[in-house]
């Protein structure tokens, strides 16, 4: 049986955890050292011959999507499983074709599914920890470390405004890595990672004595602001939370209200440094005209777990994390759409894109990714600076210094000086592309 | 308070001990968390009221392109043998059984260039980086890169190559052309000059020369072989007067190139001259050919591109002897001999251990003068297997001036009967893809190979040419091979295992350019032949040879012609 749409080689390739996996992937995309491949129900599955005497087994349920494969990789999905899907890609005529799913195959679905369905059967657990009173006092006692933390970073602040900012260019690392050192164990990361930051911002040259002074205010805003939280509104104390590193149980999230749509996955794209993988996911749901940030982790060398097929329709439960700007989601219950995007998602023009950033900094001084879709934009490249103007007005946008140029040439090669559709996330620094919907097209391109 | 963010920025800097922005009181200690709490204010301030800004230069719409978009799967494709390329394929050890895609990609290029289509746009910046580093590939990937390609390429400094090679491509067409050409020609850096003019000879070979002649006199030393060089494309007798000319040339290098194109053409003045002094030398007697090889190299032979100095360990006349007779049209021989055929003249005996001298001179003058007849005659029939392997000349290059046909036939022959050792530089000139006969032959050649029990890398040069050049159609007679055999007992150990991976990979890389080529045919192919062919994986060896289908794909048997190199007339030369 073959109910579902076959993926686009694209989004299976978007799914690749990283380059050298979305290489080795479309190596084994090719029919050669497969056997035993099929499809029934949503999974697939297939034996791929490796370097071993054993082939590997790799499955993969399309349900979540989820992947399973006996390889060694500590990479996720595996090269094996993104072969297996571009094999299967090709069609029902394909080289993966309905077929009865072996023992192995179905004894891992019937599995996973059952624990799904038991996770959604389940009771929302609102019951919380076993000691509600333990559990208080943990809270009180890391909230006085986090104040101590605060208090101490005030202060370092203060001192370092004193002395001047001058030479901070000059001045080795150090100083920070022992300031974020601190915030560590005073169990505020989010603070550490802002003050590892501002180490690097002096690095940076040009007009830093500008940007640092930025940072540097927006990081004692944040202090001061956890310190008096007691006096600001619930939902911009629950900003000021996830800012300074409190993070909030998913599961007891979902327990709580959730927004269910047909959500458009927009972008999806990893950021690592030496100890953490950080995988984004942009959902969109257009109805609603509301965007929703998935985060998903994977610690050192391994790929985060989640991966969602760039240019989707997913039916989806989310539950937004507190705060005075809703963005950041857990993601519930969903499922891949069986439906197709009919056109582009609408966008705006230059100017209301700009001021919908403003109105969000009022809510999230420290916001530094917000999600805009422009309409009818020309990128501009430049030996310096790139833009994205109105087509119709002078007004432009610079693109972020952040952008990697292979981002910035496809963008140009896309919209070949006409008019497009862009996804990005608008910064200090600017606007940082991340999709494209060339002139009349349904299916964004991802940069 | 107002405070201006630059007055914040520049107390920040100094440091409130030193400079405390107007209007904040306090010790110092007061004044830095004023100024932190003001600069907090600032940058809400500046960020939430960034206005959009002024749109810079706007570069013109690139034009239009009505070719047709590539097929889903073609455009896969391409994805796929781009992202390949800075792949590992460098990297060594163990190849494995996966298809080699670097051997793939200039054949798929050259086959999308002929279907017509467009390169998708959001895989030109990757098409135009291969480009950049492979000149091969050049031509093709700008053609199908097409206007979107050039335009994209204008805004990117690390792609002019595209704009020179697409300036360049125009010349010949209309005046503005011409004069953009003479423009090229002009200011151009040497390679661009270079390639101009060899486009020019292609198309125009008379405007080819009058440029180069020019500027011909203030080109210097080197510039000018090069140049002389690239007049071998579309050379005729009308460029007979210029070489006449160059060879009183100041540089020695020139002049012997000139010599050596004007004996590429037997109407030559060059050439009568060059008959007359080997006419005088080499003559029918005795039942055979005497020869008299000359006695001197006066200054008269020395303008005609006579090299006077042998190379150590070379006789002087031979060396003279053999630079008359190889400039010489072979047409005189003919009459000289008394009406012989080719095949008879080179069936004379000859005394005095000159044959060789000889022979080679006709062999050179054979490639030169491109003439089939005489390839034929010297390069014989394919030797039998108990013969001993002497070559006159160079059977690869004298098999280059054969028709195809002829040519993979009398390879195949050649490797039934001798195996692969001495085979690799015939197989590389015959044409792409191989023919039955000729596939046949190198893949028994192969399977014999493996039987014997040697290791499959001492045959990876064939290897690799069959990946590229072995028609798919032949699949099926590979994947046979593929199966593991029994380890001979005299072999080399764990040879089998190597074997049957070399040719698993061959086979997939033969069902790939098949799947590939069938891609990129234009009309939709549903769930048709070239999928279905698919379903049999290529690495799974077929228990039963006969379930192995062979690849049914239509049109798959003609892919690319990707053609031998182009032969080199005058690589015979001395």
């Amino acid at each position: 049986m073959e109910t579902e749409a076959r993926w686009t080689v694209d989004q299976v390739l978007a799914l690749a955890p990283d380059a050298a996996s979305r290489k080795a992937g479309a190596r084994l995309g090719a029919p050669a050292p497969w056997t035993g491949t099929g499809a029934a129900g949503g999974a697939l599955w297939g034996l791929c011959k490796g370097s071993g005497s054993k082939p590997y087994q790799t499955a993969v349920d399309l349900d979540g999507p989820a992947f399973r494969c006996t390889c060694p990789s500590r990479k996720f999905p595996c090269k094996h499983a993104l072969g297996l899907l571009l094999l299967w890609a090709e069609g029902g005529a394909g080289p993966v074709a309905a077929a009865a799913e072996p023992d192995w195959v179905e004894q891992w679905t019937s599995a996973r599914r059952k624990r799904t369905e038991s996770a959604q059967a389940a009771p929302p657990r609102v019951a919380g920890p076993a000691d509600p009173d333990a559990a208080r006092r943990r809270a009180d006692r890391r909230a006085v470390r986090v104040e101590g933390g605060a208090a101490e970073l005030e202060q370092r602040l203060a001192d370092l405004l004193r002395g001047g900012l001058a030479g901070a260019d000059r001045g080795s690392y150090r100083q920070w890595d022992e300031i974020a050192a601190r915030m560590v164990d005073a169990q505020a990361p989010g603070l550490a990672a802002r003050v590892r930051e501002l180490g690097a911002v002096a690095a940076t040259g040009g007009d830093w004595p500008s940007r640092m002074l930025e940072e540097t205010a927006l990081l004692h805003l944040l202090a001061r602001g956890f310190l008096g939280r007691e006096g600001l509104p619930g939902p911009l104390a629950e900003t000021v939370r996830a800012r300074i590193g409190y993070t909030v149980d998913s599961a007891e999230l979902l327990a709580g209200p959730t927004v269910g749509g047909q959500w458009l996955v927009l972008a999806q794209y990893d950021a690592a440094d030496d100890r953490l993988t950080t995988r984004r996911v942009w959902l969109y749901d257009e109805g609603a005209g509301r965007f929703a940030l998935l985060l998903s982790f994977g610690a050192a060398g391994r790929a985060p777990e989640l991966a969602l097929p760039v240019g989707s329709l997913l039916d989806a439960e989310l539950a937004y994390h507190p705060s005075a700007l809703p963005l950041r989601a857990a993601l519930g219950p969903h499922g891949l759409s069986p439906a197709l995007p009919h056109s582009a998602p609408r966008g705006t023009a230059v100017a209301p894109a700009l001021a919908s950033y403003g109105t969000a900094l009022a809510d999230d001084p420290w916001l530094d990714a917000w999600p805009v879709l422009l309409s009818a934009v020309v990128p501009l490249p430049g030996p310096d600076r790139w833009q994205l103007a109105d087509a119709a007005t002078e007004d432009a946008l610079p693109v972020a210094t952040a952008t990697p140029a292979a981002a910035r040439w496809r963008l140009a090669a896309v919209s070949g000086g006409h008019p497009t559709t862009v996804f990005g996330e608008l910064g200090p620094t600017g606007l940082r592309p991340l999709a494209v919907w060339p002139e009349g097209a349904a299916e964004p391109i991802p940069l | 308070m107002d405070i201006t963010w630059d007055d914040l920025v520049g107390s920040a800097l100094l440091g409130t001990e030193r400079r405390r922005p107007a209007g904040l009181v306090g010790d110092a200690e007061e004044a830095a968390a004023g100024l932190l709490d003001a600069a907090a204010g600032g940058v809400l301030r500046r960020r939430a009221g960034a206005l959009p800004g002024v749109a810079g230069a706007r570069p013109a719409a690139a034009p239009a392109d009505r070719r047709p978009e590539l097929p889903e799967a073609a455009r896969r494709r391409l994805w796929t043998l781009l992202a390949d390329r800075t792949g590992d394929g460098g990297r060594g050890g163990r190849r494995g059984t996966a298809p080699n895609l670097a051997e793939l990609l200039p054949q798929w290029l050259a086959q999308a260039r002929k279907e017509g289509y467009a390169a998708p746009h959001a895989l030109l910046p990757a098409l135009l980086d291969a480009a950049r580093s492979r000149t091969d590939l050049r031509p093709d990937a700008l053609a199908l890169a097409g206007p979107r390609g050039l335009w994209l390429a204008g805004l990117n400094p690390e792609w002019r190559f595209a704009l020179r090679a697409g300036h360049a491509g125009a010349a010949g067409g209309g005046p503005a052309d011409a004069a953009r050409a003479r423009r090229l020609w002009e200011e151009g850096l040497f390679a661009e000059r270079v390639a101009l003019l060899t486009r020019l000879r292609l198309a125009d070979p008379a405007a080819g020369l009058e440029l180069l002649a020019s500027t011909w006199r203030g080109e210097r030393a080197e510039d000018r072989l090069m140049f002389l060089d690239s007049l071998r494309t579309g050379l005729s007798a009308q460029d007979e007067p210029f070489l006449e000319e160059s060879l009183s040339d100041r540089s020695r290098n020139v002049r012997a190139t000139a010599a050596e194109l004007l004996s590429a053409l037997p109407g030559s003045a060059l050439a009568a001259r060059m008959a007359a002094r080997a006419l005088g030398c080499v003559s029918p007697g005795n039942g055979g050919i005497v020869v008299e090889a000359p006695y001197a190299c006066d200054a008269a032979m020395e303008r005609d591109g006579v090299a006077p100095k042998p190379p150590s360990g070379r006789g002087e006349r031979a060396w003279w002897l053999g630079q008359l007779v190889d400039a010489t049209p072979l047409s005189v021989w003919s009459e000289r001999f008394g009406g012989r055929t080719p095949e008879q003249i080179v069936a004379l005996p000859v005394p005095d251990d000159w044959q060789s001298d000889l022979h080679a001179a006709w062999c050179r003058a054979a490639l030169r003068q491109r003439d089939a007849g005489w390839a034929r005659a010297l390069l014989g029939p394919p030797p039998a297997a108990a013969a001993p392997l002497t070559a006159v000349g160079d059977p690869a290059k004298l098999l280059s001036v054969l028709p195809p046909a002829e040519r993979a036939a009398w390879v195949a022959d050649f490797v039934g009967a001798h195996g692969l050792s001495e085979a690799f530089q015939m197989l590389g000139v015959c044409a792409v893809p191989w023919a039955p006969a000729l596939g046949r032959a190198v893949v028994d050649a192969l399977d014999i190979a493996r039987d014997a029990g040697s290791y499959p890398w001492s045959f990876s040069g064939v290897m690799g040419l069959a990946e590229r050049c072995l028609d798919p159609a032949a699949v099926a007679q590979v994947a046979v091979l593929s199966a593991a055999a029994e380890e001979p007992p005299d072999g080399a150990p764990g040879a089998t295992v190597y074997w049957s991976e070399a040719f698993q990979r061959l086979t997939g890389t033969l069902r790939l350019r098949a799947v590939m080529l069938a891609e990129l045919r234009p009309r939709p192919h549903p769930a048709g032949p070239p999928a279905a062919d698919t379903a049999h994986p290529a690495g799974v060896p077929a228990a039963i040879p006969g379930a192995v289908r062979p690849a049914a794909v239509p049109g798959a048997a003609h892919p690319a012609a990707a053609g031998p190199p182009a032969p080199d007339p005058g690589a015979g030369a001395q």
